[in-house]
């Protein structure tokens, strides 16, 4: 069964734009990225957007459905309202290239100034470590992370106030975490936490944890344990106190 | 003159998954200057999606397992046309690869004592497979992203690359685009890497993204290289089917290795019906016995379900011909069923097989844990690509290296799941070590500017089509389309000598209608322009892959004829080689499989 359907896409770049209307066939069990694949193919050609998996596992087709950030290619056309038709808008924390292409970049430089891994020692004689089930489970909620960087996108920190030199965001605060909480790492990242990747900014809105499509409890699993340790070092009273006497 | 932007690397790599960021890595820490180009975002490539796990004979699960049962699988599951000597090489250096993922920080799942967990997988003899619940592959991909980064190895994301630049016989460089603004690029390097992954666009029903377009089969084979093994495409038995739009994406083998099991619309078994010889001994006699497999037992021999890719492909492909299918043309594929086995079986599938779980339930509303899945075949892997030295992966023209799916040799005529995520390791690894050498030996090569200036034309003629508004000039897009379904339909996973002559006969119009098409817009970020830039690929591999159909006339692996359904000796001991002549013709060859030592021979024999 199959109907026709309008779409309001953004069309533009850095300089402007506008919502344009593009009409498509559509079909039973169709997502949004289907509908806009199929534009490009017949009437808008040059409609510049990003997509690979098709199946919400690479994080590539992240965009604004109707205000709400969404993989493209997760959001099935029959949990949208028909009419007013659905609109289709780059994530908006980012500079924009073109049309739902936004420039994503800041991401991945930002992740370089994060520590990277560091292992304990090895625990057997061959090289290897030894880890129970239950301390890998502990991280791989985090390590589920498929950058799509909707979480980014929908933080009023970057979005909003765009703090983008000061506070790595959402998706790089989980990566830390991941770090943290590995079974086998022994770096520090609490003062960095504090300092650098400006954990303070985070007022625990829970916005990010709401749009992430691998449902990770960002803020709560997260980001509060972080921000637990970063009080632990430099704010706990008793403390600071038991410091002084120390000494 | 073109306008372009220079870039000078020591090693340049192209592509971002598995293979090449192994290989940037290796090169990097061998003290030389790395460049990457990836078409997409970097950790977005097709590595992201392998779900199953890593072979490696690690024996932390069945300590019979090692190196010499590792080879024998892969070369009983290639048909023995594999490279012996690659066959060896990745069964012995795979545990070490994958423990350093390990010490880069990758998270396995765990054994009762603390190691890595392995899983059962099809063709393989021993549970065999390193793995993360089903999402190894971003696992992977995202531990060596991680570790990449602080290897000051520069990223170019979103570029794509159009020509190999050559001084005399050597790769000196390449040429390519930015997609972002449409600039041109050159590249100057001591040596190349190419990493670019599968064909999957050559065909309708993939599991491919659109990136793979077979780019680094088609640079190569443009610079003169050798490719072969090129009639051998993988075409995973278990795609999904319904909805349409999300026909092929990807159902992994995991869910077989933990015990789900294929059921035509009669409700049977139907991979009883038929196991080839080879592997009988090895195959469950009953649906117990092959349930006791994959719960472990190691008595037990391994259900049908989980014999090689391309055998269960053929008989999905029987059940549905012969009226046997599910209603949207596929066949069922069940783990609910373990409920009847398993206490809290519910519980044992969502952890083991997250991904899929949500898959199905986000895009086809089905719950797996409580009802069968529609599962028909899609093509997934490209066996034949760039001929590569097993040592070096140096291909046959020098300064030239290619690792993971665009090189051959490891796989044969049927690659066996989770040797790609452990090909992609050893590989890439190897060929970081080589290219890095090559460079250190080699100076900078010069570059051609007429060649610079011949690939920055060429790129531009979609825009000069459209600027003198040739009326027969179409747009990219329907072109890719009638190719993807002349593969399907006439060079897919049941082959005959008439349907790959009328695919090959339809090849040179479809390259003459690429040559006239016309794009709108303008350079900026413009996926109709690159569509057509990565059609020129496209048809180069549908070439080759039909050429190479048509000249082995037997039935082998992945290449099944109905016209020629046995075996032919003579064929079983060769390699096709397509390599392209000067006058630009594409010239194919039958080649001895490069002979085993009788160390090996021995392996091969013992563990018939």
């Amino acid at each position: 069964m199959t109907s026709r359907r309008t779409f309001r896409i953004w069309r533009g770049d850095a300089r402007g734009g506008r919502l344009e209307s593009y009409q498509t066939e559509v079909s039973e069990g169709m997502v949004v990225l289907d509908a806009l694949l199929a534009i490009q193919a017949e009437s808008a050609n040059d409609l510049a957007l990003r997509w690979n998996c098709k199946a919400g596992r690479c994080g590539s087709c992240s965009a604004e459905v109707n205000g709400e950030p969404r993989l493209l290619c997760m959001t099935r056309l029959s949990d949208l309202p028909a009419e007013p038709p659905a609109v289709v808008e780059p994530l908006r924390a980012f500079p924009l290239i073109k049309d739902l292409a936004a420039d994503v970049s800041w991401n991945f430089e930002a992740k370089k100034r994060i520590e990277e891994f560091r292992p304990r020692p090895p625990d057997a004689e061959d090289g290897t470590w030894r880890m129970a089930q239950a301390d890998v489970d502990r991280v791989q909620e985090f390590r589920k992370c498929i950058e799509c960087f909707l979480c980014q996108d929908v933080c009023h920190v970057l979005r909003e106030h765009e703090k983008h030199a000061e506070f790595i965001g959402p998706r790089l605060l989980v990566h830390v975490a991941a770090l943290e909480m590995h079974p086998l790492d022994v770096a520090d990242r609490v003062e960095a936490l504090q300092q650098a990747h400006g954990i303070g900014y985070c007022n625990v809105t829970k916005c990010c944890t709401r749009v992430c499509p691998e449902h990770i409890t960002i803020t709560d699993n997260a980001i509060i344990p972080l921000k637990e340790r970063v009080i632990d070092r430099f704010y706990d009273p008793l403390k600071m106190l038991l410091r002084v006497f120390g000494r | 003159m073109a306008e372009y932007r220079a870039l000078e690397y020591d090693v340049l790599v192209v592509g971002a998954g598995g293979a090449g960021l192994r290989a940037a890595i290796e090169a990097s820490a061998a003290g030389v200057s790395v460049g990457i180009v990836c078409k997409s975002l970097l950790g977005k490539a097709h590595t992201v999606m392998a779900e199953g796990g890593i072979a490696a004979a690690l024996a932390n699960v069945d300590e019979r397992d090692d190196w010499r049962v590792h080879f024998a699988d892969t070369m009983r599951g290639g048909q023995y046309l594999n490279h012996p000597r690659m066959a060896e090489i990745h069964a012995k250096e795979a545990p070490a690869r994958v423990r350093e993922l390990e010490a880069w920080g990758a998270l396995f799942d765990r054994t009762e004592d603390g190691r890595i967990l392995q899983r059962h997988f099809g063709g393989h003899r021993y549970p065999r497979l390193a793995h993360v619940g089903d999402r190894t592959g971003l696992e992977m991909i995202r531990t060596l992203q991680d570790h990449g980064i602080h290897r000051g190895i520069s990223v170019h994301m979103e570029c794509t690359l159009l020509k190999l630049l050559l001084d005399g016989e050597r790769v000196v460089g390449a040429f390519g685009y930015d997609r972002e603004r449409g600039r041109f690029l050159v590249f100057k390097s001591k040596a190349v890497v190419l990493a670019t992954g599968g064909i999957g666009r050559a065909y309708k029903i993939t599991s491919n993204s659109w990136e793979y377009t077979g780019d680094g089969h088609a640079l190569a084979y443009e610079a003169g290289a050798d490719l072969i093994d090129m009639e051998f495409v993988q075409f995973h038995p278990t795609g999904m089917v319904w909805p349409p739009s999300v026909a092929g994406i990807l159902v992994t083998e995991g869910v077989r290795g933990e015990g789900g099991v294929l059921r035509n619309s009669e409700g049977r078994r139907f991979m009883f019906d038929e196991v080839p010889e080879t592997y009988r001994s090895q195959t469950a006699d009953t649906e117990e016995e092959g349930w006791r497999y994959t719960q472990g037992d190691k008595d037990a021999r391994r259900p049908p379900e989980l014999l090689t890719r391309d055998h269960v492909a053929r008989c999905i492909v029987r059940e549905i011909k012969e009226g046997r299918g599910s209603p949207h043309r596929g066949v069922y594929l069940d783990i609910s069923w373990i409920r009847k086995k398993l206490p809290g079986a519910e519980e044992h599938i969502q952890r083991k097989l997250p991904s899929m779980v949500r898959q199905f339930q986000e895009l086809a509303g089905i719950d797996i844990t409580r009802e069968p899945m529609e599962v028909g075949p899609t093509t997934h892997y490209m066996m034949g690509g760039v001929r590569v030295d097993p040592e070096s992966q140096m291909s046959t023209v020098p300064g030239l290296f290619a690792a993971g799916e665009c090189a051959a040799g490891l796989h044969g005529a049927n690659r066996l799941g989770g040797n790609s995520l452990s090909d992609l390791l050893v590989f890439g690894q190897r060929a970081g070590v080589y290219a890095a050498a090559f460079a250190k030996d080699n100076s900078l090569g010069s570059i051609d500017e007429r060649e610079v200036e011949s690939a920055a034309a060429r790129a531009l003629v979609p825009f000069e089509n459209a600027r003198r508004a040739r009326s027969d000039g179409e747009g990219s897009y329907a072109i890719q389309r009638e190719l993807q379904e002349t593969m399907q339909d006439l060079a897919g996973i049941v082959r005959s000598g008439a349907e790959m002559e009328q695919a090959l006969a339809r090849i040179p119009s479809l390259r003459e209608r690429s040559d006239r098409v016309a794009v709108s817009g303008n350079r900026e970020y413009n996926p109709g322009w690159h569509t057509a830039l990565d059609l020129r690929n496209l048809l180069t591999v549908a070439e080759a892959i039909t050429r190479a159909g048509l000249e082995r006339t037997e039935s082998r692996g992945a290449h099944y004829r109905e016209d020629r359904p046995g075996k032919d000796e003579a064929l079983g001991r060769c390699n096709i080689v397509v390599r392209r002549a000067t006058n630009g013709e594409m010239l194919v060859r039958r080649e001895p499989v490069p002979a085993m030592g009788a160390e090996l021979s021995a392996i091969i024999q013992e563990m018939k």
